[in-house]
């Protein structure tokens, strides 16, 4: 491949990179939200974005012969996955994550691991009764197509785009948008409003904001509230990107994401947007090394395949804990002794 | 106390030597944590087997300074020498190895073990049997714990809370364990002994018990003591040298009754105007009288 | 005068059991064998002998036949007999009940195994507290190391050698040495130098690193390229009888993947810790799947050998074993053997300097190393211990299944030993035995079963009991943490713990805590009712 080539390609490989980034993003600060409020990982995020995802499937399914503006389906779908997205994740924490709200660090890990195996399966079940596992989005007309294609009325645009290594979908354009709409909306939330602060309090000083009259544990119900709505969102998103889900589908990104909220900083919502921005760009890299290799005429990077994908991520963690604990935005986190 | 193993390896008591020799050295020791200077420019010269304070008000940095000594925080600048070794950089295990143990001002014991297993921790450094001695339970594994045993039934008797050995160390009164966290950090046959705080939360009663015994500490076991401590009737009756503290900096030093009359130090604490500040007026102005 | 402690009553001593043990063992191997043995079933009734070949039924009788070993354990018994009880259950009747059906062997085996990968774990997460999530890749390296040498494999890389690298082999392997000694000098050197490094210094300790590891792989690679010229005779793997060797091989790979693995992670917090060993362990996996050469990829090693010992074999013959079942009755011994070793090992670590040191890290790592404990060296000392556990058991696996791949070491493998190990009882060494039974149990036997049984109703496919692993695992982990986090047989140190917040007059009876077993000296003490309580934040119960 001649630099001709090879530059477009790149382009075209980093911008997919980055919308898949978006997608990680919103998945990382659900992660990050959590882990803000009470130190905790909750493994269960995986499985609560994919039940947004599931809801997400199951209004487009039901949707798909009403004749609707697609649009308007999407954001349908968007909400009933937010809602359903944050109830459950309201729920998982007053049910598994309260009780244990003083024990050790073990305990609650070890429980969110177990509250995400269950709902793994509780998810398998529910499609399972309705004969499905592998849920395949059926979106409205219009999503799949080009994004400014040949017969839009932009397509001037999408030619110059396509030129230098840009083709999205419109399925594409619409998860970035939705995701830099929810960033916004978040940041607005978390900055500027009183309910932000108190969010912000909780996550510095517990025990502190508690004397300052702010209810503590109501906080922390509406934070996993807020929470689970941005996985409910990242869960549609991933449907639309991903094309389809399964009640396992939740591992991989989940590992992912969580890592691109420690690369950003754990705790730092701008950190988990440029942590999957990250991340998303070098998930793909990844799959792509070998073609990259073959341009490049280096061999050996055929060894490095897709299945690479899955602990790139991984490496990428360890490397970052081990030279930059606090991750790239993260403060650092003196422990009184 | 001869062949008494915690002894060994600090000063006999029988003649006190010369204050003159100094055990720990400090000389502009700072730590700034990002725009905050915590601790700055501290210099300290503690005299071998002697009982020395440093005060302030809440949030002078003592603490901070103290873990800077123990290798808890790296130091911004400045030196730390104990009997001539550097100490910054080590980690705050090699800190306790070279000789320098400590208690903590929120009371940190091992909550599922006794007091006695509390105590034989202490001696971890110590102990000279190894992991393939205790797979193996030779010779060098059965001594090694007899002395851990041993050691640790001795500080518990030491300090007075022999008959508490096999009980669960959360179980002990509060006043009890604060004598078994200064129990366990003797049993590492330190040079110098760091307490933070170890007063706080006593009654009168156990705040005599507690004078009584740094000062066999001193004298029976030969360790330097050095406190932190808000209790101005403890300090101005136990310490042969103080050391005042305020927003990170030395602000004053010198004998007890010295400090006492120094017009910076009423500042100090006077100038809060905090809860604080009512105590320690009275106790300066009386002159700490019932010693 | 005594004064009397609040809330105490003369001590209450169980009732002595030693009958109803033994009727309860008696009853239960006669169920067991007859269950299994088909000439005497055809002797019964035929409805009770269907009734009892019912896989349902079957796998209950196993159930309650392992059951009566806890009780053994448990009840209060005369010594004797929880010994006769103990001893011929295991000695005796089981294997007999294995002649007539080998899956109650291999079931015991598997048992087996992950009761000694629980133990393993048991002391990374129970006595270290050391959260790690991807403990099956140490017993992954165990598995392939046996694997690829007692196999054919070991001909395949040989052969590959031989056919795609010149002569280069002596060259490789001194080149490798000579890296390997300059690197692990330097490392050494590094290390000694006391108390922080600079920032050169760790990227050189890392590059020495680096090194070592570069120098470990061409060494090694070296050395197979020198062995190449000896392709021809492993076509089936070494000589079984290096299987011995191996058991100790698989100890050192596994321990060293172990110090390899821990040397960057575990000065992280307890839920990095968690994640990075969890992509960690499937770091392994995902290797054992690519680097086919040696590993033959997705499709698996097969088939392994295992070692026999010939007046074993006539043992078991005379026994009334068939030769093809001599492999796994010889490993059931084996795998007991091993598991004394262990249990032994646990005990002695449990109650020593280093098993003190790793409570106090789990405990409050902060005042731990207050008083000298050097937190790397300890941690990597659990994790090194753990390993080796689990890459000793690894070949055992090897050589019971005849087959592996990369499939029986995913990520729910190493959440299914932890939960044997959270059901059991954190840091509780008959504890992780019991829960790596009930779990190993529940997946291999009843819940399949259950599947055959309910099979006839008509489930859905979805809520076929044998599929239900992901809900039952996830249950019990959040189950006991929520309701018994110390386990079903707690270690005391971990009950006292976990129920410290309890109101002191309620759940626990005196003779429960240790304080109950106060000397007569201490009767005398008054404990005052107004015992101060610290705040949460100041228990040293690990406040990260």
């Amino acid at each position: 491949m001649d630099f001709a080539t090879l530059a477009p390609f790149l382009v075209g490989v980093v911008i997919s990179g980055l919308v898949l980034g978006f997608v990680y993003a919103i998945i990382a600060l659900g992660y990050t939200m959590v882990y803000g409020v009470l130190q905790l990982i909750n493994f269960a995020h995986s499985e609560v974005f994919v039940t947004g995802a599931v809801v997400g499937f199951e209004i487009f399914r039901v949707l798909n012969g009403v004749e609707m503006n697609g649009y308007l389906k999407l954001l349908i779908a968007l909400i009933a996955a937010m809602v359903a997205s944050g109830l459950l994740n309201i729920l998982i924490e007053r049910l598994a994550y309260r009780p244990l709200r003083n024990a050790p660090r073990l305990v609650p890990l070890i429980t969110a691991i177990g509250v995400s195996l269950i709902l793994q399966d509780v998810i398998r079940i529910i499609e399972g009764f309705q004969g499905r596992f592998d849920l395949t989005y059926q979106l409205p007309t219009g999503f799949s197509t080009p994004f400014c294609g040949p017969e839009s009325s932009c397509a001037g645009v999408g030619k110059f785009l396509g030129g230098i290594g840009i083709s999205l979908q419109v399925k594409e354009v619409i998860v970035v948008l939705v995701a830099l709409v929810s960033l916004a909306a978040l940041n607005y939330l978390v900055n500027f409003t009183k309910l932000g602060r108190a969010i912000r309090a909780v996550a510095q000083d517990r025990v502190t904001a508690g004397l300052m009259g702010i209810d503590a544990n109501g906080i922390i119900s509406l934070t996993f509230l807020i929470g689970g709505a941005l996985g409910g969102i990242s869960g549609v998103l991933f449907g639309l990107k991903f094309g389809t889900v399964n009640a396992y589908s939740g591992f991989d990104p989940g590992i992912i994401a969580f890592t691109a909220a420690v690369l950003g900083g754990i705790g730092s919502i701008p950190g988990a947007v440029l942590g999957g921005l990250v991340l998303g760009v070098i998930q793909n890299l990844i799959g792509v090394t070998n073609i990259l290799g073959g341009a490049l005429n280096i061999a050996n990077l055929g060894v490095i395949d897709s299945s690479y994908q899955r602990i790139g991520a991984f490496l990428v963690l360890v490397l970052i804990l081990i030279f930059k604990p606090t991750g790239l935005l993260g403060r650092s986190n003196v422990e009184k002794v | 106390m001869t062949g008494n193993p915690v002894t060994a390896s600090s000063n006999r008591a029988s003649a006190r030597p010369a204050a003159s020799s100094t055990i720990l050295s400090i000389k502009g020791l700072t730590k700034i944590f990002g725009g905050l200077t915590a601790v700055n420019s501290v210099d300290l010269e503690i005299p071998r087997q002697s009982i020395v304070s440093v005060i302030g008000p809440n949030g002078a940095g003592k603490t901070t300074f103290f873990n800077m000594i123990t290798g808890i925080y790296e130091p911004s600048s400045g030196t730390v020498d104990l009997d001539g070794v550097s100490l910054v950089g080590m980690r705050p295990d090699q800190v306790t190895q070279a000789g320098i143990a400590r208690t903590f001002q929120n009371i940190r014991l091992f909550a599922s073990m006794d007091s006695q297993e509390n105590v034989m921790v202490g001696r971890h450094s110590r102990l000279k049997a190894g992991y393939i001695d205790s797979l193996l339970r030779t010779k060098r594994f059965h001594e090694s714990e007899k002395e851990a045993e041993d050691v640790a039934n001795l500080m518990l008797e030491f300090v007075g809370l022999a008959r508490f050995r096999h009980e669960l160390a959360t179980n002990l009164p509060y006043g009890d364990q604060r004598k078994l966290e200064i129990a366990r950090a003797l049993a590492t046959s330190p040079k110098l002994v760091l307490l933070d705080e170890p007063a706080a939360g006593m009654n009168p009663r156990e705040t005599e018990e507690l004078k009584s015994l740094i000062r066999r500490i001193r004298d029976d076991l030969g360790v330097t003591v050095c406190l932190i401590e808000h209790d101005m009737r403890l300090v101005m009756t136990l310490s042969e040298y103080i050391t005042v503290l305020d927003y990170g900096s030395k602000i004053a030093e010198g004998l007890p009754h010295e400090v006492r009359n120094n017009p910076k130090v009423m500042e100090a604490y006077l100038g809060r105007g905090a809860a604080a500040g009512e105590y320690g007026k009275e106790e300066i102005l009386k002159g700490g009288a019932n010693a | 005068m005594t004064a009397i402690r609040p809330g105490s009553q003369p001590p209450v001593t169980a009732p002595d059991r030693s009958i109803a043990l033994i009727v309860l063992a008696v009853i239960s191997s006669a169920l067991l064998l007859i269950s299994q043995e088909s000439s005497w079933l055809s002797r019964l009734p035929s409805a009770l002998a269907n009734f009892l070949k019912n896989p349902l039924v079957a796998s209950l009788v196993l159930t309650f036949f392992l059951a009566n070993l806890l009780f053994a354990y448990r009840w209060n018994a005369s010594l004797w007999a929880k010994l006769l009880v103990g001893g011929l259950s295991l000695f005796l009747i089981l294997p007999w009940a294995g002649r007539d059906n080998t899956s109650v062997l291999d079931l015991a085996i598997q048992i087996g195994i992950f009761a000694a990968l629980s133990l393993g774990l048991n002391i990374v997460v129970g006595l270290a507290g050391l959260l790690d999530l991807g403990y099956i890749a140490f017993f992954a390296v165990g598995a392939y190391t046996w694997g690829i040498f007692g196999s054919g494999q070991i001909g395949k890389v040989l052969t590959y050698f031989k056919d795609n690298s010149a002569n280069n082999g002596p060259v490789v392997a001194v080149g490798g040495l000579v890296l390997l000694i300059i690197t692990a000098l330097s490392l050494r050197a590094i290390n000694r130098v006391g108390g922080k490094r600079t920032p050169v210094a760790n990227w050189a300790f890392l590059l020495a690193a680096l090194g070592l590891v570069i120098g470990v792989t061409l060494l090694v690679r070296g050395l197979v390229m020198l062995a190449a010229a000896n392709a021809a005779g492993l076509t089936s793997g070494v000589n079984p009888n290096f299987f011995w060797l191996f058991l100790i091989l698989a100890i050192a790979a596994a321990a060293s993947v172990g110090v390899l693995i821990g040397l960057p992670v575990l000065k992280l917090k307890g839920d990095y810790l968690a994640i990075i060993t969890l992509g960690l362990g499937e770091v392994i996996r995902v290797l054992a799947n690519n680097l086919g050469t040696y590993t033959n990829g997705s499709q698996g090693i097969t088939p392994i050998g295992s070692a026999s010992v010939p007046w074993f074999n006539s043992l078991a013959g005379a026994i009334g074993f068939s030769p093809d079942q001599y492999n796994l009755f010889f490993l059931y011994f084996v795998v007991l053997i091993i598991i004394a070793v262990i249990v032994l090992a646990n005990m002695r670590l449990d109650r020593s300097k280093i098993g003190r040191a790793w409570i106090a890290i789990r405990e409050d790592e902060i005042a731990a190393q207050a008083m000298g404990v050097p937190l790397v060296q300890t941690k990597l000392i659990a994790f090194a211990t753990g390993a080796s556990f689990a890459g000793i058991m690894g070949v055992i696996f090897a050589a019971k299944q005849g087959f592996i791949s990369p499939e029986s070491f995913i990520l729910n493998q190493s959440i299914s030993v932890l939960s044997m190990v959270v059901l059991g009882g954190l840091g509780s060494i008959p504890g992780v035995i019991l829960g790596a039974a009930v779990v190993t149990i529940l997946n291999i036997s009843l819940l399949p079963s259950l599947g055959e049984a309910t099979a006839s109703l008509n489930l859905p496919p979805q809520v076929n009991p044998a599929q239900l692993q992901r809900l039952v695992f996830g249950g019990i982990l959040v189950a006991m943490m929520l309701f018994r986090p110390e386990g079903l047989l707690p270690s005391v140190r971990q009950r006292r713990m976990m129920h410290e917040d309890d109101d002191p007059s309620g759940n626990m009876t005196p003779q429960d805590s240790i304080a109950g077993e106060l000397n007569p000296e201490n009767a005398a003490e008054v404990y005052s009712p107004g015992v101060a309580t610290r705040a949460d934040n100041e228990r040293g119960g690990g406040t990260q």
